[in-house]
């Protein structure tokens, strides 16, 4: 058993007046473990993602713990966070090399100038094409897979202990996505970084990560190694969301021309 | 049989940011009644604006779609509307579809007024129908828009499309922002809309293993033009163009 990487314990967590968001998770990740969890609208997931990274709104209520091995994480530094939509954390006026060295200033030590050249070096590998020229174009001169390839870059700038991919693919064509998902996959492996995928796809999940967690209306309702989870689902909402997943072996709608 | 559909040679251009972007380059394909047709591609390979050129939501700068044998492009006034109750279309998000004020009833006898169908009188029967034929109770007719669920919206959606007799519903990513679990029923209202009544689909979407589920034929979409086409499983088992290859490779796996 590797070393725990943090471990949550009854953890609820409600916004406003609203119900709970999350109730009484208890949920541990170890070291360099790839753990997904799987929900659908209104699971529990994205609150789960932000709790971990302490992003939780104001507004929001928690109770139970998060308990980490060794000092708390700092977000941008030793948590990598990328959202669904990239847009919405990439800054429209900044280049996108302002944005990534910014990400990699929080490197100890780091100069601007030396955050720079950082810079275009992870947006060579995130494959951006033209990584020179990337460096002085804006969000917007980008294409959503590349700037969620930006995205990926800023937030793995740092060199971060763990990574949170909230619904990062969920916004791209299937084409990018499966894209996207293959760099995923080496980058945590090559930084030997913790991933927590968050996704509503079970066959996304399945094939990034080694454990899955699933989660319905706020509550954890299963988890254990993927192979287990997928072959023999403890409870009945997973072995829903197995039979609802369309792959390309999916019993057809339609039979026959008209 | 002839085709509903004949759409031939459709072009489309847009200029944005001082590029030209080719989003339908003399695009041409055939529909009949009760057929799926599943047009997919990746995203910018101009699926959406081709649903919405045959529909006239965006004016093409070439080419023709004859409906039922008329050429819907150069159709004006009373005729124009004729025309467009027997085109419907359903989008992806349910919530941007609608006027967030109104009621599912509300939503609903808007197309009935619109294209003149029936009387004041007989409209909470027709209403109460539309919502018969998408499994949704009469009970939420005088719900808000925004009250009901994502899945319930998209039903209203459909009820919407049919509620001028359509011919043909273009479906754009129709399913795409639905839950999984709700996502198998909407396409199963769908599919069993089809077979009661002939309905034709032409099922837009970025995901192969979808469109494979719910179409006839396949046009795969790349740069504005059609690359490929065939039965959809037969496109799927031996994709014959890089952009078919690339849809099939791309669909996530249960690994198990």
């Amino acid at each position: 058993m590797s070393a725990p990487l943090f471990a949550i314990k009854d953890l609820s967590v409600s916004y406003g007046t609203g119900p709970a968001a999350l109730e009484n998770i208890s949920l541990a990740m170890a070291a360099g473990e790839r753990l997904a969890i799987i929900g659908e609208s209104g699971s529990g997931k994205s609150t789960l993602a932000l709790a971990i990274a302490g992003l939780l709104p104001a507004d929001a209520r928690m109770s139970g713990r998060i308990d980490w091995a060794g000092a708390r994480p700092e977000l941008g530094r030793d948590i990598g966070f990328v959202f669904q939509d990239p847009g919405a954390s990439l800054d429209p006026v900044l280049t996108i090399g302002e944005q990534v060295a910014e990400a990699a200033r929080a490197r100890p030590g780091v100069n601007w100038a030396a955050a720079y050249k950082i810079a275009e070096s992870l947006l060579e590998r995130v494959r951006l094409p033209d990584p020179a020229r990337a460096l002085r174009a804006f969000p917007h001169q980008l294409s959503g897979g590349q700037r969620q390839r930006v995205a990926i870059a800023a937030a793995i700038a740092a060199g971060p202990r763990l990574l949170i991919a909230d619904e990062a693919t969920s916004a791209l064509d299937m084409v990018v996505q499966a894209e996207i998902v293959g760099l995923l996959d080496q980058l945590v492996s090559e930084d030997g970084m913790s991933l927590l995928l968050i996704t509503h796809d079970m066959a996304l999940a399945s094939g990034l990560a080694g454990r899955l967690a699933v989660f319905e209306k706020a509550r954890l309702v299963e988890e254990g190694p993927a192979e287990r989870v997928l072959r023999a689902p403890a409870s009945d909402y997973t072995r829903r969301l197995i039979k609802a997943h369309i792959g390309l072996d999916a019993p057809m709608l339609v039979t026959g021309l008209p | 049989m002839s085709d509903l559909l004949a759409v031939a040679g459709l072009t489309k251009h847009f200029v944005r940011n001082g590029q030209t972007i080719v989003a339908a380059a003399g695009v041409s394909f055939g529909l009949r009644r009760g057929e799926t047709l599943g047009l997919v591609g990746p995203s910018g390979s101009g699926k959406s604006t081709i649903g919405r050129l045959i529909l006239r939501l965006t004016e093409p700068d070439a080419g023709s779609v004859m409906f039922k044998g008329q050429d819907f492009l150069t159709l004006k006034g009373a005729a124009l509307r004729r025309a467009r109750a027997g085109l419907q279309m359903v989008f992806q998000d349910p919530l941007a579809a609608f006027n967030p004020r109104t009621s599912v009833a509300g939503a609903l006898a808007d197309p009935l007024r619109v294209h003149g169908i029936g009387t004041p009188a007989d409209r909470p029967g027709r209403i109460a129908t539309l919502l018969d034929r998408v499994g949704l109770p009469k009970a939420l007719m005088d719900r808000a828009i925004h009250e009901i669920s994502g899945g319930q919206r998209q039903r209203v959606a459909i009820a919407r499309a049919l509620a001028t007799g359509p011919e043909l519903i273009v479906l754009d990513e129709a399913v795409s922002a639905l839950d999984v679990s709700v996502r198998g029923q909407v396409l199963e209202l769908l599919a069993g809309l089809q077979r009661e009544t002939g309905l034709a689909y032409l099922f837009i979407s970025h995901d192969l293993a979808l469109v494979r589920v719910m179409a006839h034929r396949v046009a795969i979409l790349s740069a504005g033009r059609i690359v490929e086409t065939g039965p959809a499983a037969q496109v799927v088992d031996a994709p014959q163009s890089a952009t078919g290859r690339a849809l099939v490779a791309a669909v996530p796996r249960l690994v198990l």
